[in-house]
């Protein structure tokens, strides 16, 4: 039955180094949270043991990510995106809905809702641990954040790391930091880039950040629409059924058989929905994210040019002024030096990303038709 | 006997091989060869060359071609991707496992031939108690892997092999019919006595499964077990050939030529051994025969044209079995079935999907029994009625839909043999109040028409092109078609001259007081009816089971189809809107494909754009298809339930009115004895009277209601019949819709398939 052959990382396509090798071995879901069992090989000296797990959970992940977001040092880099809050919320309603409907219902029924939504909850339980998965895996990958202290402490300090999660004034300034951050970058936007190249990805991720948004969206809803088609199969399969044990007639066993196929294609319905949720619209979700991160690298990147010709002028005018000259000349070196640092590579990690993307892409496309002939061809 | 059939020392070979063969046969060939009808060469010779081999091992067991097919299985098997076992496994026995056990015990024996390299495992299957259900789940699980997986593989094989030594296989053939006939007559003749076909098929059995006989418990069943499985194995040279005539004989119909080739060759000398006893052979055999009776018949389509009623009805018996045993008997053979559909030539698409249709084709076997009964049918009344050319006259409110019905019939009590009436919608419904006023009390189910929808027809009216008024008219259009349809396929019906009236006179009286019918009244008046029933049947005591447990039947089904209906109406929505936001979807690729800079990643984006646009219609389709092929067949048989109660509510009219005239009958005797006592003989004679007025009145009444009574009981039997017939029919077209749609899909895939592969 599984589907999936478990939450491997599918959605970027990494080089893998066996220096460092990171995994997430187990999941354990509670109430409202999810225990990652971090899993960790390395040969690096700066760990006491070559293989060690420590558990961590989702707040624990974004700590990681927020501090390598506030790190100056990385600015010239894309952050692996953090990845999503795990939400069991809708399938546990829906839990419950069918606890409350059980009256309703004949056992058999019953027992095959309960059923589906227990796969349907364990399919958002590996999507949570893969993307979980996924970011630890980018960061291990990467040349510079692999070394993170930070990082390293993740990985290896086998206590909580007693992070919280931001309270409401943090989380108030976060979003005012974002709507200043937004402002800028769009003030930002318009200044005319001196490099063809980052002038050329700048419209690029605009664009196709905006259109991944769009087709992840509407991925989301044609998944939502097909999911539901196949709970109506399902329902009119038991319906069949129900008929087939009352009919007296010949028809009884035709309707039984009916029920069956019926059965069956909802079986193959719900897979390819399954199965275009994972390698479709995660897939999008995922550089949905991505991009974000890419755009706000190249945000980075154009704050510090403007900065860099902020100082510049400043320089100028304290020359003619002959005044603070030597305080802007540091200030218009450093940013010159943070600048042409952020370019050198950013640059280097766009072109990553790109070769990332569209070997991200092929796998999931390819998958994605595989698994699409495979579900026809099963009918 | 023997010399037919293989040593039982060795029945595995037997087995093993011949099913195998067979099986991959219908597996490559039957879906579309049932819904096309070109014959073409390639696929003649074919199935003949697997009849080679399974008549080979009948009539000699040749052990080195069965072990060199067997061979072949073992090789495929071995290559077969295991991976989704399971979904296979359900797709080609799909049908049986929920079926009583014969059918795991059948679908063991069939997996013991194909699993042949797993003799040991095979017989642990069989040798588990049939009885147990489970022990067939179970089975399952352990045969798919061996069994289909290989049938799916070994298919694809035969259909290379096939496609490149058809004139070969079609001269082989003839050689083993002729060995299988210089044995098969005794065997024939051991069959005539009236057991026929359970005792022959008993010895056949023992002879041949000895062992895994023997290793069951004697249970009951065994004898239907075996039968089941030896028909199987063996039933389709005899059954093809032997009992085709038998279903000729009694008719008197020729043999046809069309089939001669294979089939009546053979069949020839047999016949004359059959035809001793044909009506015995066939009512004992109704059951197990009816494989044969469907292929023959399937080869034979058009003349086995009219049955008798009698023979209806085994078909109608018969059609559970039949659609029980098709699976592996198709597999095993579809010799007869190719010729007899005269197959398309597979084409690469549909091959592919074909392994995977295995139980839908089961089906489709039904569906051939069914078109050919259906025949029947229709050479009884000799009529077809189509509506079409809905049209809009007049403006505004007063708007009204007229339609064209077209009658095709060479029958004497027509004018014509074509012609053309146009109704409007209350000319229908007017023609239903006539024949439900004049045949309702008297115990015929009036198929009733459609609804009136008051929203549905405003929005006509008012002259909305939107999709969803062409929606409603077409629905509508349909649905007064079958309604025709129905009227005249019932032999009362059609002759009451309101309906040739219909049918012919160009200018009908203008219909009224249809206004009661509309919509929520119709509800209403049949619910109303229901409640009278219901009550009524408190009150009668009923003392008659069968209209007892009909009536809960009725009730029931009527519940069910309900809910069935609300739900199939739901998955209509959703596919709507599966439909809707895929097509959102494909712009947004589409866009996001445009955005993309790398050049081959962007084309594989538009690429899936252009899938996915694909898609959305393949969707739409299938909402279509769900609509008219499903949901609306279950809002017709809502209605027609409606009817069904209708008729038992005027039984019970006519036993109240029988029991109302012997209450009065009982008072006036009453009164007869107070008069005698009171002795007044002026009085007592106008009682006397009166007391034989009320006795023809009781009499009369009473057989009115016998009348109605088997009246009624004859309607249901045919409507269970009907209902029957129309369910097959209408559900596997469905599912076919749904075939091809997944052949589209896969062929839509697989040309994405390459660009996907081409990014890099």
């Amino acid at each position: 039955g599984e589907p999936h052959p478990g939450p491997r990382a599918v959605n970027v396509d990494l080089q893998t180094d066996a220096t460092l090798q990171v995994d997430i071995s187990d999941a354990l879901s509670e109430r409202d949270k999810v225990k990652f069992t971090v899993h960790t090989k390395s040969t690096l000296p700066n760990f006491k043991q070559n293989e060690f797990s420590v558990v961590r959970q989702h707040e624990e992940f974004i700590w990681l990510h927020d501090s390598f977001v506030e790190n100056e040092e990385y600015a010239g880099y894309i952050i692996p995106p953090a990845p999503p809050r795990p939400d069991f919320d809708a399938s546990r309603e829906k839990l419950q809905k069918l606890g409350e409907g059980e009256g309703s219902m004949t056992k058999e029924e019953f027992t095959k809702m309960k059923q589906e939504l227990e796969a349907e909850y364990l399919a958002i339980f590996k999507k949570t641990v893969a993307m979980h998965e996924v970011f630890l895996c980018r960061v291990a990958a990467h040349p510079v954040l692999r070394k993170d202290l930070n990082f390293h402490v993740f990985l290896e300090y086998n206590q909580d790391l007693s992070v919280r999660g931001k309270n409401k004034k943090e989380k108030l300034e976060d979003f005012f930091k974002n709507v200043v951050k937004s402002a800028d970058g769009v003030l930002v936007a318009g200044v005319k880039d001196v490099d063809d190249f980052f002038e050329h990805e700048k419209t690029f991720l605009l664009e196709y950040h905006n259109r991944v948004k769009d087709a992840s969206a509407k991925s989301d809803r044609m998944i939502r629409s097909h999911k539901n088609a196949a709970d109506d199969i399902n329902r009119i399969a038991s319906s069949l059924y129900t008929l087939g044990t009352q009919d007296s007639t010949d028809l009884c066993k035709f309707f039984l058989k009916v029920s069956e196929l019926f059965e069956k294609t909802r079986k193959i319905e719900s897979r390819v929905a399954a199965d275009e949720d994972l390698k479709l619209a995660d897939l999008l979700k995922y550089y949905l994210r991505e991009s974000q991160a890419a755009k706000d690298l190249l945000y980075r990147r154009s704050r510090a040019l403007v900065d860099y010709e902020n100082a510049n002028k400043a320089l100028d005018k304290a020359r003619a002024k002959n005044r603070d000259v030597l305080q802007a000349e540091t200030s218009q070196q450093l940013c010159c030096h943070k600048f042409e640092k952020i370019s050198e590579s950013a640059k280097q990690e766009l072109i990553d990303f790109k070769t990332r993307r569209v070997a991200a892409f092929r796998k999931n496309l390819v998958e994605l038709a595989e698994l699409e002939l495979k579900h026809a061809k099963v009918t | 006997m023997d010399t037919t059939l293989p040593p039982a020392s060795q029945p595995s070979d037997v087995l093993m091989e011949p099913p195998s063969d067979l099986m991959n046969d219908p597996l490559i060939e039957p879906f579309s060869s049932l819904t096309e009808n070109k014959p073409t060469s390639k696929i003649v010779s074919e199935p003949s060359d697997d009849f080679v081999d399974l008549t080979n091992n009948l009539a000699d067991s040749p052990e080195d071609a069965a072990e060199s097919v067997l061979a072949d299985v073992a090789i495929d098997t071995t290559e077969i991707p295991l991976d989704e076992p399971s979904d296979d496994f359900v797709d080609i026995f799909g049908g049986e496992t929920e079926a009583p056990r014969e059918e795991v015990v059948i679908a063991n024996v069939t997996v013991k031939a194909a699993a042949a390299a797993d003799k040991s495992e095979v017989t642990s299957d069989v040798t588990d108690p049939p009885g147990d259900l489970k022990t067939g789940s179970d089975f399952e699980q352990e045969a798919n892997e061996t069994a289909t997986d290989s049938i799916i593989d070994l298919s694809d094989d035969l259909l290379s092999s096939n496609a490149q030594k058809p004139p070969l296989a079609s001269d082989q053939f003839v050689d083993p019919l002729v060995d299988f006939l210089s044995d098969a007559p005794p065997a024939a003749d051991a069959k005539i006595p009236s057991r026929a076909t359970v005792d022959l098929f008993e010895d056949e059995g023992n002879d041949l499964f000895t062992e895994p006989r023997q290793t069951k418990s004697a249970k009951q069943q065994q004898k239907s077990l075996f039968g089941e499985a030896d028909e199987d194995l063996f039933g389709e040279p005899l059954g093809a050939t032997t009992k085709k005539p038998v279903i000729k004989e009694p008719k008197g119909k020729p043999v046809p030529t069309k089939a001669a080739r294979d089939v009546s060759n053979m069949g020839g000398p047999l016949q004359d051994g059959y035809t001793a006893e044909p009506a015995d052979i066939f009512s004992e055999e109704a059951v197990t025969t009816v494989p044969s009776i469907k292929k023959t018949s399937a080869v034979n389509s058009k003349t086995n044209g009219v049955h008798s009623e009698e023979d209806t009805d085994i078909f109608a018996e018969a059609t559970v079995e039949l659609s029980l045993d098709s699976p592996q008997e198709e597999r095993k053979k579809g010799v007869p079935a190719v010729p007899s559909a005269s197959a398309p030539s597979v084409s690469a698409a549909t091959s592919l999907a074909k392994p995977q249709s295995a139980s839908l084709e089961e089906l489709d076997d039904d569906e051939e029994e069914e078109e050919e009964e259906e025949e029947e049918q229709e050479d009884k009344f000799d009529i077809s009625i189509s509506v079409k050319d809905p049209e809009k006259i007049g403006d505004g409110m007063n708007a009204y839909m007229a339609y064209k019905v077209t009658t095709q019939t060479p029958l004497p009590m027509f004018r014509n043999k074509t012609f053309t009436v146009r109704r409007r919608f209350s000319d229908f419904l007017g023609l239903y109040e006539k024949l439900s006023e004049k045949h309702g009390p008297n115990g015929f189910i009036v198929p009733p028409p459609p609804e009136k929808s008051i929203l549905g027809m405003t929005k006509v009216k008012v002259g909305k092109e939107d999709s969803s008024s062409a929606d409603f008219v077409e629905r509508r259009r349909a649905a007064l078609e079958r309604y025709l349809q129905r009227i005249v396929h019932h032999p009362s019906l059609l002759q009451d001259p309101d309906v040739r009236e219909f049918l012919e006179r160009e200018e009908l009286p203008r219909a009224v007081g249809t206004q009661a019918l509309s919509g929520a009244g119709f509800l209403k008046m049949i619910n109303k009816a229901t409640d009278a029933v219901s009550k009524m049947t408190i009150k009668m005591n009923e003392s008659d089971v069968w209209f007892e447990e009909k009536l809960q039947e009725v009730e029931s089904a009527d519940q069910q189809f309900r809910k069935l209906h609300v739900l199939v109406e739901s998955l209509v929505v959703h596919r709507k809107e599966l439909s809707l936001n895929t097509a959102s979807f494909a712009k947004s690729t589409a866009m996001l494909g445009s955005a993309e800079d790398n050049t081959a990643l962007s084309r594989a984006l538009s690429q899936l754009a252009e899938v996915e646009d694909k898609m959305e219609q393949l969707h739409q389709d299938q909402a279509t298809n769900d609509t008219f092929n499903f949901a609306e067949l279950i809002a017709d048989y809502i209605r027609l339930l409606g009817s069904v109660r209708g008729s038992f509510d005027h039984r019970m009219k006519a036993w109240q009115r029988w029991q109302d005239a012997q209450a009065a009958l009982q008072k006036k005797r009453e009164t007869e004895a107070k008069l005698l006592w009171a002795n007044k003989p002026d009085k007592l004679q106008l009682v006397k009277e009166e007391i034989a007025e009320w006795e023809v009145k009781v009499t009369q009444y009473e057989r009115d209601f016998d009348r109605v009574t088997a009246t009624v009981r004859k309607e249901v039997v045919r409507f269970d019949k009907e209902k029957a017939r129309n369910f097959k029919r209408e559900i596997i077209n469905y599912l076919e819709c749904l075939l091809q749609s997944q052949q589209q899909l896969i062929k839509y895939w697989e040309a994405f398939l390459p660009e996907a592969k081409a990014i890099a």
